[in-house]
């Protein structure tokens, strides 16, 4: 009997073969053509947002920079005037930089960032023929105005905008 | 020697001289009580109860008045039934402090809290975010939680103007009045204050302009938290992103150590800038402080958009050119430095001048060098070791305005019990503080420093005092006048040379000008005539500018070659310009006043198309066949000290030491004494006094005063001037304000000239616009014109002025 034995077992594995590809779906994705949709918490390229206003909410702080394991921030600061008004406050963002190829999504600047402006998203699709087209400015990170804002600088009342960090709840994800 | 006490704390014995404040003693054992309203540079006050302790002393037997004991036979401890702040309490023999017990530990904890009620936490947004007490306190104490109610934070002004340089935010402040006191005590110009009472409390500055003092810098460093914040800094980086490069402040002769805090930034083009400047600990020298001119105006020149830059092939032929002309003319050659050079630089320079014939001179407007070699302060000389017995002497100087560190050093010094004699021709700032004001006519200068030690009183102080210290400025005086005038004030330190505490101090208007006599050179006494048909190698100096004569003078040479790192008008005229990489840019030297030598270091690359001063000397010497070093500074100061007899055994390594300092200035621990940065770089080498003899100090006089119906213009400085090395810095552009004369009233009034009214002067042979100001205190017949502001101005000379036709 030493001989049917192992052909049961192949006979059984073939078997698992057959019924999987009949029934089973195939899991390839034809990516680029097809994209799969990522989970929420999925860690992706950074975008800097803005208030419903238009105002942006980075302060400028580097907090971000400075949480950064890998060094891969940027950040210079410059003087808000109600005349030409980036964000609430007193200071914004006058360069933001993230380079692309340093960083490692771990989502430290996100978690760093005292307004919420610096988020990770769902693009996962970088690439680059030239290092430093691997530098992402504000420009290119920053959200478009939302329908009803206004675009940054703006001209703002007056003692409106006096606070930089708004009093916030815990985010949920 | 102040008595010994011995204490123990937390366990640890110290041992300490009697008065020392509990928490200056721990501090020295190594264990940081925290700290808010204490700062070891002034007088304890107990405001904000952040440094709560507790303290037992041994108790007394009262029918005995012996020692009590336990049963044991140790000393029995009594302790307060409440906690004692260790900033107030000096120690005692035997005292037991106990500052990390649960008990002290919860009184420093709910202290926070109570801070932190009101406290806007904008920490992302701070300046001070990073090196702030307040953070590290919460950080080490603080719970994540308050018990009080968010909604009754305070909320008040966060953009008040305290001037245009210092931005206070009402809400981040605790009130722990260090910047009160700080301004009232150390620096002597009381212009802050508290207004209103309670979670009110207001800080108000009483002056106008706004905090005026040039001291208000240093307020922002010893704000414990960010309520006080420079307008030049404002939003400049993070405190953690910056690197620090050892310097000094190069705007006057005290020679700050300094600290150029600096970050490569993408709004300078992604180059290392410098961001802002901070005081290094020198107690010697600076202590913790350094003046607005050093702190705003600093480095801003460096920067300028004049500043002078060629390409390599430019380089290389404007450095053939200069070398072809000095070949021509030899020792038809004059080489003219302004003090603004390093030790190093003047060493290259008198070496290639002395190997073609050439003369070399030192551009200044004040005289006297050849003194202060000789009778300049003793090696081991250190301002704030004067005290009780000992006399400081200034004359012609108006140290707030042209030294102002010195001036608070010397307020310093009375208040430690010195006599401090001021003799000036008006009213100083430091009057105030000094023991004896001597006011003399402009004009009487050497006469009254003469007439000095026949006086009852002062005659005394000066004759008996322990140690001497003679400065002497340049208050309305010139080349000759200043010569003369420490020729009398060497005179009064005869047979006290040489010795520690005790010499004469020139105060110069640049960073180097001692280190320029150290090293041989001097003023000409007749520049114009020396200019004339020769060729002029100007270097660091812009004498152009500075006097419409001097420009002629210029002209009249055969060539002009200048060196310099601005344009100016001198380098508008050159034949051939060299430009020259600023100071921050390279490693050097200078030698202060008081004769030490300090090291710089590079903060920032040269920029591009510049070099060192001292390797264009050697580069120019490889063309003239004369072997210069021009490799490195180091190098350069290795010949200096082998050749120069006052600089024998310094070298950089030497100038980089460092020995234990008190206070510990501390910017991480809890012990806060402030932004300023530790000295680990160097302290700096006093020099050797010049063994050669001592020129004769009589005879020599030379005054011009006033006749009848005739105006005498004499010489002043003013703190923030439009010099070159000062117009550049935009923010103090207010202070610096238009060109000014100083008139007595009765002067004017014989002119018809009103306070604030514009005039226009004529004075050696030019025609200006300025606004007269009253002054009581000089003699009348006596127009002060302010140097650098456009007037030219050297020596005393005749005035014509008249009421400007109102427009
Ligand atoms: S995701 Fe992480 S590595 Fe990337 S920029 Fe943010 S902190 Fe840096
Ligand atoms: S993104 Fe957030 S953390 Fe970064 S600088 Fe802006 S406000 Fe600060
Ligand atoms: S401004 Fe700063 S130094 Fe002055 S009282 Fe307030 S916290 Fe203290
Ligand atoms: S006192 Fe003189 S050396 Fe010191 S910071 Fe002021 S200008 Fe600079
Ligand atoms: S009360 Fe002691 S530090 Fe303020």
């Amino acid at each position: 009997m030493r001989l049917v034995e192992p052909f049961l077992e192949l006979m059984t594995g073939m078997m698992t073969t057959l019924k999987m590809l009949v029934t089973e779906k195939p899991v390839t994705v034809q990516y680029p053509e097809e994209k799969k949709a990522v989970k929420p918490r999925y860690r992706g390229r950074h975008y800097l947002t803005r208030y419903e206003n238009g105002l942006e909410k980075c302060i400028g702080c580097a907090l971000c920079a400075a949480a950064c394991p890998a060094d891969a921030i940027f950040v210079e600061a410059s003087e808000n005037t109600d005349e030409k008004r980036f964000s609430p406050g007193d200071r914004y963002a006058s360069t933001y930089e993230i380079n692309m190829l340093r960083c490692i999504y771990c989502g430290f600047c996100e978690d760093a960032c005292p307004t919420e402006a610096i988020v990770l998203g769902d693009n996962y699709e970088l690439s680059f023929t030239d290092r430093r087209q691997a530098v992402y400015t504000k420009e290119m990170l920053i959200l478009p105005v939302p329908q009803g804002g206004a675009p940054t600088p703006q001209v703002t009342e007056p003692g409106k905008f006096t606070r930089s960090v708004p009093e916030m709840k815990d985010p949920v994800d | 020697m102040a008595k010994l006490i011995n204490l123990t704390i937390n366990g640890v014995a110290v041992t300490v001289p009697d008065g020392t404040l509990v928490v200056d003693a721990a501090k020295k054992a190594g264990i940081d009580i925290p700290v808010f309203c204490y700062h070891p540079k002034m007088e304890p006050v107990g405001m904000c109860r952040q440094c709560l302790v507790e303290i037992g002393r041994p108790a007394i037997d009262r029918a005995t008045g012996q020692p009590a004991l336990n049963d044991d036979g140790t000393p029995k401890l009594q302790f307060m039934p409440k906690l004692e702040t260790a900033c107030t309490n000096p120690v005692s023999e035997g005292m037991v402090v106990l500052t990390a017990t649960e008990k002290a530990k919860a009184g420093q904890k709910e202290l926070l809290e109570l801070l932190l009620t009101s406290h806007p936490l904008d920490c992302p947004i701070c300046d001070k975010g990073g090196e702030c007490p307040l953070q590290n306190l919460t950080v080490e104490y603080g719970s994540s939680q308050s018990r009080f109610i968010f909604d009754e934070k305070q909320r008040a002004d966060k953009h008040v103007h305290l001037g245009e340089l210092i931005n206070l935010d009402r809400e981040r402040c605790i009130q722990c009045a260090r910047c009160i006191r700080f301004q009232r005590d150390v620096a002597g110009d009381p212009v802050l204050g508290f207004y209103q009472r309670g979670r009110l409390t207001d800080i108000v500055t009483y002056s106008d302009p706004g905090f005026d003092s040039v001291f208000s810098g240093n307020t922002t460093d010893i704000c414990p938290v960010g309520a006080l914040t420079t307008a030049d800094f404002r939003f400049g980086a993070r405190s953690w992103e910056l690197k620090q490069s050892a310097s000094l402040c190069a705007q006057c002769p005290v020679g700050c150590n300094v600290t150029f805090n600096t970050r490569r930034e993408a709004k300078s083009g992604g180059v290392m800038a410098i961001k802002r400047v901070m005081p290094r600990q020198n107690e010697q020298v600076n202590e913790t402080w350094i003046c607005d001119k050093g702190r705003f105006a600093g480095y801003h020149y460096t920067e300028a958009e004049s500043r002078l830059g060629l390409d390599a092939a430019s380089m290389e032929s404007a450095l053939s050119q200069a070398a072809d002309k000095l070949a021509a003319a030899k020792s038809d050659a004059v080489f003219l430095a302004g003090g603004r050079l390093s030790n190093e630089d003047f060493y290259n320079l008198k070496q290639l001048a002395a190997k073609l014939g050439a003369k070399a001179y030192l551009y200044s407007p004040m005289a006297g060098g050849e003194y202060t070699t000789a009778y300049g302060l003793g090696a081991g000389s250190n301002l704030g070791d004067l005290g009780k017995d000992d006399t400081v002497l200034v004359v012609a100087s108006d140290l707030y305005n042209e030294a102002p560190v010195w001036h608070l050093r010397l307020k310093a010094a009375a208040k430690r019990g010195a006599t401090l004699i001021v003799a000036a021709g008006r009213a100083t700032k430091l009057d105030e503080f000094a023991s004896f004001v001597v006011r003399y006519a402009y004009g009487d200068e050497v006469e009254t420093v003469k007439g000095l030690a026949g006086k009852e009183k002062i005659g005394d102080a000066i004759k008996n005092a322990a140690n001497l210290v003679v400065f002497y400025g340049s208050d309305g005086l010139g080349l000759a006048g200043t010569s003369a005038l420490a020729a009398a004030c060497a005179d009064l330190l005869n047979g006290k040379t040489g010795k520690v505490n005790n010499g004469l101090v020139g105060v110069w208007n640049a960073p180097n000008t001692q280190g320029a006599y150290e090293l041989g050179l001097a003023p000409a006494a007749d520049l114009k005539s020396e200019l004339k048909g020769k060729t002029v190698y100007v270097i660091a100096a812009d004498p152009a500018g500075d006097d419409p004569a001097l420009a002629d003078a210029l002209k009249s040479a055969k060539a002009v070659i200048a060196q310099d790192i601005l344009a100016t008008a001198t380098t508008q005229m050159a034949a051939v310009v060299l430009p020259a990489a600023a100071y921050t840019e390279r490693e050097g030297t200078y030698t202060t006043a008081e004769r030490r030598v300090q090291r710089f270091y590079l903060a920032v690359p040269a920029k591009a198309g510049t070099r060192a001063d001292f390797a264009i000397f050697a580069e120019l010497g490889k063309k003239l066949g004369v072997e210069l070093e021009g490799r490195s500074a180091l190098l350069v100061m290795n010949k200096i000290a082998a050749e120069e007899k006052a600089f024998a055994g310094i070298s950089y390594a030497r100038l980089a030491e460092v020995t234990a300092q008190w206070p510990i200035v501390g910017r991480g621990d809890l012990y806060y004494g402030g932004t300023g940065y530790e000295n680990k770089l160097g302290l700096g080498v006093h020099l050797a006094l010049a063994l050669t003899p001592a020129p004769s100090t009589s005879g020599r006089g030379g005054q011009m005063r006033p006749k009848e119906n005739e105006l005498v213009a004499v010489p002043v400085s003013k703190i923030y001037d439009l010099g070159v090395t000062m117009a550049p810095a935009k923010l103090l552009g207010q202070r610096i304000g238009a060109a000014a004369v100083g008139l007595n009233p009765v002067t004017a009034a014989k002119l018809n000239v009103e306070n604030g009214g514009k005039v226009q002067v004529q004075v050696n042979g030019v025609t200006a616009e300025a606004i007269a100001r009253f002054d009581e205190s000089i003699s009348t017949g006596v127009v002060l014109i302010y140097r650098s502001f456009g007037i030219p101005i050297s020596e005393p000379t005749s005035v014509k002025i008249v009421v400007a036709e109102k427009a």
